[in-house]
Formats: C-alpha cells, sequence, structure tokens
C-alpha cells in the first residue's frame, strides 16, 4: 500500500478542523512548487496558470466524519452528536481518537439491546476509561471532536480503513498533479482540497466563489450495490471510476459527463455511470456558484462509506488518477 | 436592570411580526436607534441594515440577529367567520389549542377554538393531537362579511402575549427568538466603534435563514456575530444529557448546530474574554437547530462567523422565559469582546 494512503487516513480531520491533513498534503505536494493559498474557511487552492484557457476547479474535501461531545455525565461516561451523517449501527462497538490522542469506545445502554432496530445516537455513549467525572474532564470536554480510530489494511487488491471517504479523493488528486506536473495542459487549473464537506458542502461553496471557475470535477466516493442483499445501486468495486450522473444534490451537468465519458473510453479506461440515491459532493455546491458552472464527478466506488471500515479497490484508484490525467493533458 | 433595557425587551417582544412581515420590529428598532446609525436601509427581502463607520479601517464587523418570529397566518376564511391557518416556522401544533391570538393589520383579539372538555372522548383527550389544518381561530365573528376589510388571507396571525417578569429575576413573553438577540445587538450598536459595523436585522430567519442568505451578499463582512435566543431544555422531564442549555448558565457558545461549526478562532476568543472578565458563559450542547449564521458564513468567499445566545425555554411556543442575568452577561460579553476587537478599554 502507498505510505500515503496511510498517512492521509491517519491524519486527525473531522469538518472544521482539516488542518492536519492540509500540513500532510502541503508537505506532500510541496516539491511540486505550486502557487497556492489558503481562503477564509480553510481551503487549500492550488493553481497551476494557463493563459487563455478555461478555469478547471477540482475539488476533493479533507474533512471526515466525527462526533461531538455534548455532555460528560457524573461516572465520566460522554454523550455526543453527530459530525455528518453517522449511522448509529455503523458507529457502535467502534473506537473514536480524539485530537489530544484520547481514545474511547462507543457503547449502547444496555436496556436498549433489546430494540436496536429503533437505536438512535442518544442511546450511544463513549466510555474513555475514566474513572468519574472529574477524571474524564482532564482529558476531553464538552465540544470536543473524535474521529474512527483505524489503521488501513491491504486486503487482496483493496484497502480497508477510515475517512478513505474523501482521504481516497484527495489522494487521487495529488497523484495526479504529480503525473501531469510540468506538462501541457488543456486548462487552467486550481485543485482545491476543500473543508467542511461533512456538513453541508460549505467549504467547496466559499472556494468556489473564490475561484470562479468555468467548469468543475468533484473527486469523491460512491456507495456499492455488490454486498449481499444491498439495495439496488448499479455500482461495484474494481470496476473502475464511477461517472456521475446524479446523486441526491446535484444533477451532473452533461457536458462535464460526457466530456469524462469521452476521455475514459478514447483511453481504455473501465468506467460505470452513477446514479446515487442518497448523498451529494462538493460538485453540488460548485454548480450553483454565482451565475452557474457545468460541474461533473469521479466517485471512487467505496463499500460501507461513513463506517471505520470502509473499502476501495486500488485498481479503481489507479483508473481515477489516470483518467482524471487524461482530462487534464486533453 | 435599567428600567430602559426591560422597556425594550418588552416593545421588541410584544412586536407582531411572523416571517415575511416584519415591518413593525423594523421600525421600533430604527427609531431606538436613531442617532446611532450612519445610514439606516432595508433591502429587497426587507432586511434592515444599520451601517456605521463603513469607511473605517480595520475588519468589518457584522451584528446579526433575526426580527421573524414563529407564528400562524390565515389561509381561509369560513363562510360562519372562522378562520384556517397555517403555520410560519417550527411550532408544536400540541401548543395552539386555546391560545389567545391577534390576527392581521388591526391586531383582532381571537382565540385557537378548542372543543370543550365534556364533548371530547378518553381517546381524543388522552392520544389526539390537533393537527393545525384542523384548527380554526374564532374572532367573535357571526359570518365572513364582519370580517372584511378587517381580515384577510395571507394576514399574519401572532400570539397575544405580553411581557413580564416573574420569579428570581426571569422575563416571560413570546419571540424571546429572536428579539432577545434584537435588543441585544440594539445595545451593540448603540456604542461607536473604531471599525465598520454592519448590523443586519434580518427577515425569514424561521422558513430557513432566508433574510441573511442574501443580507450577507449586500454586505458581506469578515467577522460575524449573530445573536439568538436558543433552546434551554433545563426542565422536569427531560435528561441531563439533553438540556442543550440552562437558565442562568450565562451566554451560550455554539460550536456546531444542525448548520454549521462555528470559528474556532474568535469562539475560543470569546471564551478568553469571559474569562478575564468574570463572566459566566455556557456550550450550546446539543449539535441541532440552526441559526442566521450559516447562511452568512457562506457568502461569497466566507466569513468567520460566531453564533452567541441568550438561552429561553419553550422558544417556539406562544410563551417563553428567559433570564436576566443572562440577558445582561451576553450583552456584557459582546462589549467585551468588541472592545478588544477595537484595542479598547470597556
Amino acid at each position: 500500500m502507498d505510505r500515503l494512503i496511510r498517512t492521509l487516513t491517519q491524519a486527525w480531520g473531522p469538518t472544521s478542523y482539516e488542518e492536519g491533513v492540509r500540513n500532510v498534503i502541503t508537505a506532500e505536494l510541496s516539491s511540486l512548487h505550486l502557487e497556492n493559498s489558503v481562503d477564509t474557511l480553510g481551503n487549500l487552492v492550488y493553481r497551476i496558470p494557463c493563459a487563455g484557457r478555461q478555469k478547471l476547479l477540482l475539488s476533493a474535501h479533507m474533512d471526515q466524519i466525527g462526533i461531538i461531545v455534548t455532555y460528560v455525565d457524573k461516572n465520566g461516561f460522554l454523550r455526543f452528536g453527530a459530525v455528518g451523517g453517522l449511522d448509529p449501527y455503523k458507529v457502535l462497538g467502534q473506537r473514536v481518537l480524539f485530537a489530544n490522542g484520547k481514545v474511547g469506545v462507543i457503547a449502547v445502554e444496555t436496556k436498549e439491546r433489546k430494540t436496536l432496530e429503533h437505536l438512535s445516537l442518544d442511546r450511544l455513549f463513549v466510555d474513555i476509561g475514566a474513572t468519574s467525572q472529574v477524571d474524564a474532564l482532564k482529558h476531553v470536554g464538552v465540544g470536543d471532536f473524535a474521529v474512527f480510530v483505524g489503521e488501513p489494511v491491504e486486503v487482496g487488491t483493496r484497502v480497508t480503513g477510515v475517512a478513505l471517504d474523501d482521504r481516497i479523493g484527495c489522494y487521487i488528486l495529488m497523484k495526479t498533479l504529480k503525473a501531469v506536473a510540468g506538462k501541457k495542459l488543456g486548462y487552467e487549473i486550481y485543485a482545491m482540497f476543500s473543508v467542511q464537506e461533512e456538513i453541508g458542502i460549505k467549504g467547496a461553496k466559499v472556494g468556489a466563489w473564490g475561484v470562479q471557475p468555468d467548469l468543475a470535477i468533484a473527486l469523491d466516493v460512491t456507495m456499492c450495490g455488490d454486498t449481499p442483499e444491498s439495495a439496488i445501486l448499479d455500482i461495484g468495486l474494481g470496476k473502475g471510476p464511477a461517472i456521475k450522473v446524479k446523486d441526491a444534490g446535484m444533477i451532473a451537468t452533461p457536458v462535464v459527463r460526457d466530456l469524462l465519458i469521452a476521455a475514459a473510453k478514447k483511453h481504455k479506461i473501465p468506467f460505470q455511470l452513477e446514479v446515487l440515491q442518497g448523498g451529494t459532493t462538493d460538485a453540488a455546491a460548485i454548480q450553483t456558484n454565482a451565475a452557474g458552472v457545468p460541474s461533473g464527478v469521479i466517485s471512487v466506488p467505496d463499500r460501507y462509506v461513513h463506517s471505520a471500515s470502509e473499502m476501495v479497490d486500488m485498481g479503481d484508484v489507479e483508473n481515477c488518477v489516470k483518467l482524471l490525467s487524461a482530462v487534464l493533458l486533453s | 436592570m435599567e428600567q430602559k433595557r426591560i422597556e425594550l425587551l418588552r416593545k421588541l417582544t410584544e412586536a407582531r411580526a411572523i416571517s415575511g412581515r416584519e415591518d413593525e420590529v423594523a421600525e421600533i428598532l430604527r427609531a431606538e436607534l436613531a442617532g446611532h446609525a450612519d445610514t439606516v436601509e432595508r433591502d429587497a427581502i426587507k432586511n434592515m441594515f444599520v451601517l456605521k463607520g463603513m469607511n473605517k479601517p480595520g475588519p468589518r464587523v457584522m451584528l446579526n440577529a433575526h426580527m421573524d418570529e414563529v407564528g400562524l397566518y390565515v389561509t381561509h376564511i369560513t363562510k360562519e367567520g372562522y378562520l384556517h391557518v397555517g403555520k410560519a416556522g417550527g411550532i408544536d401544533d400540541r401548543l395552539l389549542l386555546g391560545k389567545k391570538v391577534l390576527v392581521g393589520k388591526d391586531s383582532l383579539p381571537g382565540v385557537i377554538a378548542a372543543k370543550a372538555v365534556h364533548l371530547c372522548t378518553t381517546e381524543e383527550i388522552e392520544t389526539k393531537v390537533v393537527k393545525v389544518e384542523d384548527l380554526v381561530i374564532d374572532v367573535g365573528a357571526k359570518s365572513d362579511k364582519d370580517v372584511t376589510g378587517k381580515v384577510a388571507v395571507g394576514d399574519q396571525v401572532t400570539f397575544a402575549t405580553t411581557f413580564g417578569m416573574f420569579g428570581d429575576g426571569y422575563f416571560v413573553g413570546k419571540a424571546f427568538d429572536d428579539r432577545a438577540g434584537c435588543a441585544v445587538v440594539t445595545e451593540l450598536l448603540r456604542i461607536d466603534w473604531p471599525f465598520p459595523v454592519i448590523g443586519m436585522f434580518s427577515t425569514q430567519e424561521e422558513i430557513g435563514t432566508k433574510g441573511a442568505r442574501v443580507g450577507a451578499w449586500r454586505y458581506t463582512p469578515d467577522i460575524s456575530i449573530t445573536v439568538e435566543g436558543t433552546i434551554a431544555a433545563d426542565i422536569g422531564e427531560v435528561k441531563d444529557y439533553q438540556e442543550v442549555t440552562n437558565l442562568g448558565g450565562g451566554p451560550v457558545l455554539t460550536i456546531k448546530d444542525g448548520g454549521m461549526v462555528t470559528d474556532h478562532k474568535l469562539r475560543k476568543r470569546l471564551i478568553e474574554i469571559a474569562a478575564k472578565n468574570g463572566l459566566p458563559w455556557q456550550f450550546k450542547r446539543m449539535p441541532a437547530g440552526g441559526t442566521d449564521a450559516r447562511s452568512i458564513q457562506t457568502a461569497k468567499g466566507g466569513v468567520r462567523a460566531v453564533a452567541v445566545a441568550v438561552p429561553a425555554r419553550y422558544i417556539h411556543s406562544p410563551v417563553s422565559l428567559i433570564k436576566e442575568s443572562d440577558y445582561e452577561n451576553t450583552v456584557t460579553l459582546l462589549t467585551k469582546f468588541l472592545a478588544d476587537l477595537a484595542g479598547m478599554e470597556a
């Protein structure tokens, strides 16, 4: 496994605390000597000038989902709320990591065990091993954020781990920037590593305003329908990048969708079309910036999105890099 | 608390202004701020801007509170002279029956009709919620002709709740969400600051922070403080970990609500200022709800935005409660914060 995937997914970065991820990216890309800036909300934007060409905004988000502590009880247990879309079933039993390195485990009120079909976050709590409220408050407080714990692991041609949503998108964007470095590009490139996607695509909205692009492509994960008894979704691991047609937040602008399809066909890169019922990406915010921006998405098929063990196929990831590179070089 | 401050709260909470009908509050604020503003203007969605020192150096600071309150509006007048209504903003249907209301431009008194208990079945009493679409308002008319010229479809219906004080320093009234915020912002706008100040009294917050969205487009600040009345659930039936905030606990600082994460640096500075001045404060302890700050934060290239609130019990109902000390501490905290920003002593 590329060590960069480990570094990116292990950087601590729940929504609004993306600095650690940003530091990983700037360190990794410093050798490219690209012009870059950080805006008011913390979006990191690299620019590759190309006079007279259309401005193409690429966006992958740095933040990951997490929890926020809402209460520390008299015995030192923590109640919490969601930062981003949290499914109680995926949260239960997981370990979480606070910014200061403290680890906790998420457990459920015991009397709820018989009614797990109605499980909600307010029946769960975090145990940080504290012996009392006073002890707990030495390490954590109300308002502290935490993220899932988990090292990435290679399983066959696949990688499973935390925060692949959307560090794998960041990875693809970084690899692409390296792949096309110094080459003649078809667009003026703005590569944005955005903030606060998970709580309502906030970063992309202001980032798009800062760039005022002519078109945009987001790099994010999408869900899969290739697991036992899964909901109907025509996306599977290992079948190539998913080119978005529609999700819950947008219809990909046909001109961008078709541009991606044409590039995939031309370079014989396998691809699948994505029609996703739930969720959305930075592209939804960028598409409605100012007077409008034609926008599309290259999605990485990702099983178990928003769990502590997401799973992507490295063949898909490499093909995403190839596809994006092909577009930039066209 | 000074009588002048109390009177401001009284006037603002008794004013009638559901979403889209904010003029009465705007005119009170305009009068209260006469002589303290360089410019006062309304925009297309009826936000009111109170501008001070826009040419001064330094960060542009927005002080924001919304003028609208939750309430009802008339949807239909029956031949018998009863009014059907719809909701503007989030209200619990269970709280509506039997309440006194004021209708339309003439503040016509009315009562939300409720069947006498004698006529209700046990099942109705114990399990049934009368939904807003099944309610009517009785304004004492015999027929629709009786209310011609007095009530029209679309008219606002507000709760007829008067302001008062009771217990150990509590204020009781309607619409502390967000007239408490309007009052705090008014007090802050009466002070002259050495940096540009955009007072934004916004409209249509309760139906989706509409006013703030366009208002922050018109005047995009560097820093924004939204002042709110927020949920306090420090009451019997609610578990400790779900009380969100408590009365008497001081100004409420939001880290995350249902709509945003506030600016970490500004919020930390507010906490430092509170500590330095011995002021109580509390976090909002549930990431739910949303304020104008969520829309201001994402205006144009982004704004460093925070939300500070006076805790209020029973918000979005016909009657709510705040504590005098929380109100005063909110004014003091924000005054000290702005003074610190300006490098002034306050």
